[in-house]
């Protein structure tokens, strides 16, 4: 039943998108086609930390993963787009698996220290081996608009389509997962990881499998985001992106996929509003990029501040209906225990 | 052997760095339970302030002196402005603030100073050192580095363990409640943690900056491997830190001089990842993690 209710409110968003893209500019296709490739990464990462309670400041770096194998693919075997994007996300979900067994063990800055490193050291591999990855060039990746669309159809209008329909697919599948046994589990994980081994549930699988669909969204994400700007380069998978997916994921309203869709508009659309802001003041040189910046960076904390709950959480709390849960003896009591344990957590 | 030396000597002078940079973490992650991703941030600005002061006044040493300082204001200044105002809510949020300070930092320093690379004095020489026609590898600068970050990390060990100060500040680390209990200030015992991290930081600022120029994302890298010697240590010991600094640093620095330079990041989180696998909570994690 959710499946089907999910399914046909996917359709309804389709047509929904496909008439925006059709109004849009070009630019404005190719901001949407970035944000749908944003939107798979975040709400990988949003189940990861939200829903399995896990943190990774890496995922950046399965989004090289997913963003080079599509660009490798295409180079050199030259599959079908949906084949290639299928391929990239078994392959980003293997590194996901590899990780994720490794750091099973590892909790909070502990696992935070090790994806850092990990998202730091995976792009110098491709400066390494320039022969297979391209060095600091990269690869290019090119997406050519097929026939029957005719010649004159926008590029980048194609590319939003693509990229809105695989992550249109991508976030049934999470939601439906999240209504899951396995969403399920990882809540009771992430809330009492003591109780929840304690009712029989394997936890290092249930952490492992985790990291594997972030890393697959990830991966997705990355192929996603290759096919839009066209080129993988080392320079493209910097801390900056993991940070900013992290912040994305966060600043959006963790464990919430239309947060994970207000987090990537954030990342998108705010600097570059910030840049052209910034440039009809008539700033130039290195104020005009820097402004955005310094400006971003007090958004982050504003928005931390006077919402913790991130946008999703305050938009809920302004125009939601009282969830259904709020003001019954259970939610007191959770909110309670959640309340000591953080002070319990203060202590240690 | 004279490789061997060299790559030793030349390692743990690096490692020193990290050594400051993951005491300062370890400061604040013991008091507040916050991950401060500014640290390097911090650390990039304070050394803006030594590279005013120098330029101005010509003296090495006040530039010195005044981005220490400006690291214990700023450490307060933040803690008290606007990491208080995120304690009791998601560690989250304290994580994504501090995010944010740094961007701000960042964006604030090509503000002010423009986004150019610009050299920075050593405090020494920085030409090797030979006994003989033995190089050690090493230059007085290196020599000076580790014996400042030794000397502020033998001043707190002491601070903590012979002061009514160092007592608050245990004391808050171990049970802030009982603290409370007891007449601590909690409060402002927090503010001179991050205070103290401030200072930790600013002096590795304008340690290694000799080394890399300084600009406003200078110290990103430095961060990174700073927070990976906590990591190594364990966070919740700042003697761990000091270790995990200088093992980093030596392994980096033979990783690099063994087995060439380009993948000296993809060694580091080797050895992260081993250390990790052994002991999830560091080397010098003291507790065992709850286990059913």
């Amino acid at each position: 039943m959710t499946l089907v209710r999910h399914l046909a409110a996917a359709v309804g968003v389709a047509v929904v998108l496909g008439v925006i893209s059709v109004m849009l500019s070009a630019y404005r296709d190719y901001q949407m086609a970035e944000v749908a490739a944003y939107v798979v990464a975040v709400a990988g990462l949003s189940v990861l930390i939200g829903l399995s309670g896990q943190i990774s400041i890496g995922n950046g770096a399965f989004m090289a993963v997913g963003g080079y194998a599509s660009a490798l693919l295409l180079l050199h075997l030259g599959w079908p787009l949906g084949v290639v994007f299928l391929a990239s996300v078994v392959i980003a979900a293997a590194a996901g698996a590899v990780f994720g067994i490794a750091a099973a063990r590892l909790r909070g800055p502990y696992l935070a220290g090790a994806t850092l490193m990990l998202a730091v050291a995976l792009p110098s591999i491709a400066i390494q081996y320039a022969g297979v990855f391209g060095g600091d060039q990269g690869l290019s990746v090119t997406i050519t608009t097929p026939a029957f669309l005719g010649a004159t159809f926008p590029p980048t209008r194609w590319l939003a389509w693509v990229t809105c329909a695989a992550a249109l697919i991508a976030l049934i599948l999470l939601a439906n997962l999240g209504h899951s046994r396995i969403g399920r589990s990882w809540r009771a994980l992430r809330d009492d990881e003591v109780a929840a081994a304690l009712a029989g549930l394997n936890v290092a699988r249930l952490q492992v499998l985790a990291f594997v669909i972030s890393a697959a969204c990830a991966g997705l994400g990355g192929a996603l985001l290759a096919a839009v700007t066209g080129i993988v380069a080392p320079g493209a998978y910097t801390l900056t992106l993991s940070i900013a997916l992290l912040t994305a994921t966060v600043v959006g309203g963790l464990g919430t996929l239309p947060g994970a869709l207000w987090g990537s508009l954030l990342l998108v659309l705010v600097p570059s509003f910030l840049t052209n802001v910034a440039a009809s003041y008539g700033l130039s040189g290195a104020a005009s990029s820097s402004v955005p910046i310094a400006v971003y960076g007090v958004v982050l904390i504003v928005v931390m501040l006077v919402f913790p709950a991130g946008i999703q959480g305050a938009l809920r709390r302004l125009f939601g209906p009282a969830s259904p849960a709020s003001g019954t003896p259970l939610s007191v009591w959770r909110r309670q225990t959640s309340a000591s344990e953080h002070q319990e957590e203060g202590t240690r | 052997m004279q490789e061997f030396v060299e790559f030793t000597l030349g390692g743990i002078a690096t490692g020193m760095i990290y050594a400051a940079i993951a005491v300062s973490l370890v400061l604040i992650w013991r008091g507040t339970r916050v991950l401060n991703y500014s640290q390097g941030g911090m650390a990039m600005f304070t050394t803006y302030v030594a590279w005013l002061v120098i330029r101005g006044t010509g003296s090495y040493w006040a530039g010195f002196v005044l981005a220490l300082a400006a690291g214990l204001v700023l450490g307060a200044i933040l803690e008290r402005g606007v990491v208080r105002p995120t304690m009791g809510k998601s560690p989250l949020n304290s994580v994504i603030v501090t995010i944010g300070l740094l961007i701000f930092l960042e964006g604030l320093a090509g503000i002010l100073y423009g986004g150019q690379y610009r050299s920075f004095p050593a405090a020494f020489s920085v030409t090797g050192l030979k006994i003989g026609n033995f190089a050690l590898g090493i230059s007085p600068n290196d020599l000076f580095t580790a014996a400042a970050v030794l000397a502020a990390a033998l001043a707190l060990a002491a601070v903590f363990r012979y002061t009514s100060v160092g007592l608050r500040l245990r004391a808050t680390a171990f049970r802030p409640d009982v603290a409370r209990l007891l007449g601590v200030r909690i409060g402002r015992v927090l503010t001179l943690g991050w205070a103290l991290a401030g200072l930790f930081g600013a002096l590795a600022g304008v340690l290694v900056t000799p080394s890399t120029f300084l600009y406003p994302n200078s110290m990103d890298s430095i961060f990174v491997l700073g927070f990976t010697a906590a990591v190594i240590g364990g966070l919740d010991s700042p003697a761990g830190a000091v270790a995990g600094g200088v093992l980093l640093g030596v392994v980096l620095s033979y990783a690099g001089g063994y087995l060439g330079s380009s993948l000296v990041l993809v060694y580091g989180l080797i050895v992260l990842a081993l250390v990790l696998m052994v002991r999830p909570g560091g080397l010098f994690s003291s507790t065992a993690a709850r286990r059913v």
